[in-house]
């Protein structure tokens, strides 16, 4: 159903539009501008009342005008769905970006997603192996969770993220993964990488991308991860996919959001950004997951690059509230010349004591895991006194922890971006770079897997 | 005016109604689909109205009923093993109606009115009975009797009662005056239940969590604050006390935080088995999961709806913990909402009511008489996620200024992965002075001096710590050297307990005891040894404390540890004849 067209707007600010003198509008309706002319703009419902309706406009406002007619289309806005769209590259709002045809619905799909009922959802508890020892071993992934990449500017997480969708597999089983990929006003050049990447080893035809570049409308990326998760959702839960989503850059979605909040002038929140970040982010983050009944999963990766590295700035802070874990990319190590330099001391992954252990990785998968952690905490600690004290002043303990932190950056986190480590490889690493350490140090492995697999116990 | 009205504005989970007679706090049904909401403000003749489901898609004109009552939640048998929403909607009956997403417009029971339930009468005919007195028992699990109680205002002289089986809209009882009563009934969840008084804190709420039963111990009817960032086990301590504390029952509010998390718990709780009674843990617990992406209006409620059951079950006389994770969710709700009402904000956006609402719903927690003549709590267990992991926000200091402990989770320890990483140095509790005299009697008469004497060494070794962060730890003297030893093994021994593994996770009362002495025994024979002219690597280095260490993953360690303890004496001991 489509209305009339009202030729009512009073103003018009930033990337809001309002109007009065409306039929009744519905909360979240969708809106078609046509401008002087003749360009049609979308948008949606902000705020409606029986006086004042406030639009969103996702393409910007400019060239907007008084005389610029309004039509409300008398829907929420949902995006067209089908598996046609898997192979297929669309715009920051759902059109074809690729040149080919429309997407021919199966159905339409309403883009804010309903919330999962948390009694329906399935405890994720399938390990995936991404190859990269230091996720597989120290912040295990799993089939359903949410897992950032906390980066900044300057930092390798595009391939970190691209060697993560090439390499992941089910170690139970050889079901590949749809890849979802949904970027923010990302730079043409990295959009490209990612494409070449895809393209290159053919993950393009088992990928939807949803682009919204750094020169396209700001407006538009509130609504891009939405049509990515809907399209996800749909292939996870009608389709029985497994649908790996990475978006990329979360920082810029919440600036978007930052300027609808200022134009509303709504109250802000720390630094700016609206009160409502973390429900807002949380309706993104949460459409992950597996629910009973259904054989799909939704995994997501998002990419966010914190403004001057700090992890307490409200972007990461929120999402850390939100996400199963995050895998925190480290400046330092990246300048010593290690790929991937991921920071395992504050990464972490809450789902990962569901996935490890006998069945799934190995039996000795955790106590080699906090081990490994907690000698090179303790080893990069003493780095600091060494600066101060030398080496000389070390006792032997510390001194093996020292050393072994210097041999877990370089044997144990690098490896190459083609690099595929089995899950029994990395942990046969680790027993090899534990064994440096004197076994009387090593109070965190259990005496049986001590007896089993230390290097010096076995043939 | 009349009770119905008509949507005038939409903004979110705000929708302002016209044109209808509303009192504050009123529960209405919003547009054609009938989505609940509270009005929350008056203007002249607008009602401001919080929707508790989201409101996309409705217009202006549609209608607005107003019920004429506040939001309640419906208290009687039944309650216990359910999992509800932030309303009282259980989740399992929404799945049914909705599948897998939650959509809206769907009422539901809080629990069944058809189960049949067999009472026994505790009163007799002619009996005078006023609010709060009990009349019946029913048997709601296997571990839980529930006192079927007068609403409180109510009663008079009981005409009739007899047993039988019942549903819980059956009359089970009438009253000389014609009045009767259910066991099914209603009370709003902003009105605390009324008490008789109540009492100091004097029982511990025994957690087998060591560093929170013996260096920082929470009274039974006390309030705790565990504020930390990101990663730092919130969520897993809350769990662990939501397992194995000695409360009879427990409520857990998932407030706006993971839906994975919440499904482990869902699925994690009906196969634990309660240390204190040997039956599946659900059968104590009432679960409330409103998930940071399900409607914030609701996430607000979740609290009350959550403090409002434990105190129906305080009044019957049971020992009750609320764990709620988290309440900064349920203030940034509360500070949502207020900026869509465009009301002047307090401190970083917060309405400048924030630290009062803290204040009252903490202060709902409490050991008191009820209006029975019996003894009940409610402890209350909030979580505090401050941004950026700094406390010095409006949500951690409006919770310090009210909560008597005070269990400060640290980034740095959780990155050491030494969980729980509550910091020994800036946590506290106000509660040993009166927890001291339980304590002498129940585990043994030293206890106290033990727990000033195993954090007097803490503090010892911090401050040591600053200075072999300067020259190192080899040109401290030996003395200093064996206190950094033995503050180690207070960390890595009795202060570290991982929450997931079958034995670790619970530690025994009793067994925290032996471990703190078996400490400090070390401590005391290392020191002989020592002034004998032993070695201080040959000391500490005895193999039968590794083996002490990790005795505690052992089944039955409470029964061994004495003799691994005397083992241990008797090679530090030969370390003197070595040398």
């Amino acid at each position: 159903m489509t209305g009339k067209e009202y030729r009512t707007i009073t103003d018009v600010k930033g990337p809001l539009v309002f109007l009065n003198k409306t039929e009744p509008v519905a909360f979240g309706e969708i809106v078609s501008l046509r401008l002087s002319n003749g360009t049609i703009k979308n948008g949606q419902v902000l705020d409606t009342s029986d006086d004042l309706v406030i639009v969103q406009v996702f393409e910007g406002t400019a060239k907007i005008d008084r005389d610029s007619g309004v039509t409300f289309m008398g829907d929420v806005f949902k995006l067209p769905v089908s598996t046609d769209l898997v192979g297929r590259i669309l715009d920051g709002a759902g059109r074809p970006r690729d040149g080919g045809p429309d997407i021919v619905a199966e159905e339409n799909a309403d883009i804010i997603g309903a919330a999962i009922n948390p009694y329906s959802r399935r405890s994720p508890h399938d390990f995936i192996q991404t190859g990269i020892s230091a996720i597989d071993c120290c912040t295990s992934l799993v089939r359903g969770q949410k897992l950032p990449i906390f980066s900044a500017s300057g930092l390798p997480h595009n391939d970190i993220a691209l060697q993560i969708a090439r390499q992941a597999k089910l170690t139970a089983s050889d079901e590949e993964f749809i890849v979802v990929f949904c970027a923010m006003g990302i730079t043409a050049e990295e959009y490209n990488f990612f494409r070449a990447d895809l393209e290159r080893t053919g993950a393009l035809e088992n990928a939807v991308l949803f682009v919204n570049l750094a020169d396209d409308p700001a407006v538009e990326r509130i609504i891009t991860p939405r049509l990515a998760l809907t399209a996800a959702e749909y292939l996870a839960f009608e389709k029985d996919y497994h649908v790996l989503v990475i978006y990329t850059d979360m920082t810029n979605y919440c600036d978007a959001l930052r300027q609808i909040g200022a134009a509303r002038e709504e109250v802000p929140g720390r630094r700016g950004y609206p009160g409502y970040m973390y429900t807002d982010l949380a309706m993104l983050y949460e459409r992950a997951g597996l629910v009973k009944g259904k054989k799909g999963s939704i995994t997501q990766f998002p990419i966010l690059t914190m403004p001057g590295d700090d992890i307490t700035h409200p972007i990461p802070d929120l999402s850390g509230y939100i996400t199963e874990g995050q895998i925190v990319i480290s400046r330092e190590l990246h300048q010593a010349g290690i790929y991937p330099p991921i920071n395992v001391l504050p990464s972490l992954s809450r789902l990962m004591g569901s996935c490890i252990g006998e069945k799934t990785t190995r039996e000795d998968h955790k106590s080699v895991s906090d081990q490994m952690y907690a000698a090179y905490a303790q080893g990069r600690e003493l780095r600091g006194l060494v600066a101060i004290v030398g080496e000389d002043a070390l006792n032997e303990r510390d001194k093996q922890l020292l050393e072994f932190s210097g041999v877990f950056e370089d044997k144990f986190l690098r490896q190459s971006r083609y690099e595929d480590r089995s899950i029994e490889e990395t942990l046969d690493l680790c027993w090899t770079l534990m064994s440096s350490i004197d076994t009387k140090y090593l109070v965190r492995l259990d005496q049986k897997w001590i007896d089993k697999y230390h290097p010096d116990n076995r043939e | 005016m009349k009770n119905e009205g008509l949507i005038y504005r939409i903004s979110g989970p705000v929708v302002t109604a016209i044109n209808m007679k509303a009192a504050m706090y009123d529960v209405v049904r919003v547009g054609t689909e009938g989505l609940m909401g509270e009005v929350i403000e008056l203007h002249g003749d607008k009602a401001v109205i919080q929707v508790y489901e989201d409101t996309s898609g409705i217009r202006p004109g549609e209608v607005v009923v107003n019920t004429g009552e506040t939001l309640s939640v419906s208290l009687g048998p039944g309650l216990l093993t359910q999992i509800y929403d932030g309303i009282q909607r259980p989740l399992p009956t929404l799945e049914k109606e909705m599948g897998v997403f939650l959509t809206r417009g769907v009422d539901a029971d809080a629990f069944d009115l058809e189960k049949i339930w067999t009472f026994e009468p505790q009163v007799s005919v002619g009996d005078t009975v006023v609010g709060g007195q009990v009349v019946g028992h029913v048997q709601e699990t296997d571990t839980i009797v529930h006192k079927i109680m007068v609403v409180p205002g109510k009663g008079g002289i009981v005409k009739s009662i007899e047993s039988g089986d019942f549903n819980v809209t059956q009359t089970i009882c009438t009253f000389e005056d014609g009045s009767d009563m259910q066991m099914l009934q209603e009370w709003p969840v902003r009105t605390p239940r009324p008490y008789q008084q109540k009492y100091p804190p004097v029982i511990p709420l025994v957690t087998g969590m060591r560093i929170l039963d013996f260096l920082f111990p929470l009274a039974k009817g006390g309030a705790a604050g565990i504020p930390g960032p990101f990663g730092s086990g919130k969520t897993v301590t809350q769990q662990s006390l939501a397992k194995y504390s000695d409360a009879q029952l427990v409520v857990y509010i998932g407030c706006g935080e993971r839906g994975n998390e919440m499904t482990e718990v869902l699925d994690e709780f009906p196969h634990l088995i309660d240390p204190n009674t040997g039956k599946p843990l659900m059968e104590r617990t009432v679960m409330i999961a409103n998930t940071s992406n399900m409607p914030v209006a609701a996430r607000e409620a979740s609290v009350y709806t959550g403090i409002t059951i434990a105190e129906y079950y305080r009044d019957m006389g049971y020992d009750v913990a609320l764990m709620a994770d988290s309440t900064s969710r349920w203030a940034e709700a509360m500070r949502e909402i207020s900026s869509r009402l465009e009301e002047m904000p307090g401190e970083e956006g917060y309405p400048a009511y924030l630290s009062t609402r803290i204040a009252e719903f903490y202060e709902r927690a409490g050991r008191v008489e009820t209006l029975n003549g019996e003894d009940g709590s409610i402890t209350v267990i909030g979580a505090v996620s401050p941004p950026g992991g700094d406390i010095s926000e409006p949500v951690s200091q409006g919770t310090l200024r009210i909560v008597k402990v005070f269990w400060g989770l640290d980034a740095g320890l959780a990155r050491q992965r030494h969980f729980p990483a509550i910091n020994w140095l800036n946590s506290y509790s106000l509660y040993p002075q009166s927890l001291d005299q339980w304590f002498r009697d129940n585990v043994a008469p030293d206890f106290p001096e033990i727990r000033i004497e195993l954090s007097g060494l803490l503090q010892v070794e911090s401050e040591l710590q600053e200075i072999v962060q300067l020259v190192g730890s080899d040109a401290l003297p030996v003395d200093q050297q064996l206190t950094l030893e033995v503050a180690r093994m207070i960390r890595e021994y009795f202060l570290q307990q991982n929450g997931f593994h079958e034995v670790d996770a619970y530690c025994d009362i009793h067994l925290q005891y032996k471990m703190a002495k078996a400490i400090l025994a070390f401590q005391e024979a290392a020191k002989a040894a020592m002034a004998s002219g032993a070695q201080l690597g040959d000391v500490v280095n005895v193999p039968s404390r590794s083996d002490l260490m990790r005795g505690r993953l052992n089944k039955g360690y409470i029964d061994t540890i004495d003799e691994m303890v005397k083992t241990m004496l008797a090679e530090i001991a030969a370390t003197v004849e070595d040398n």
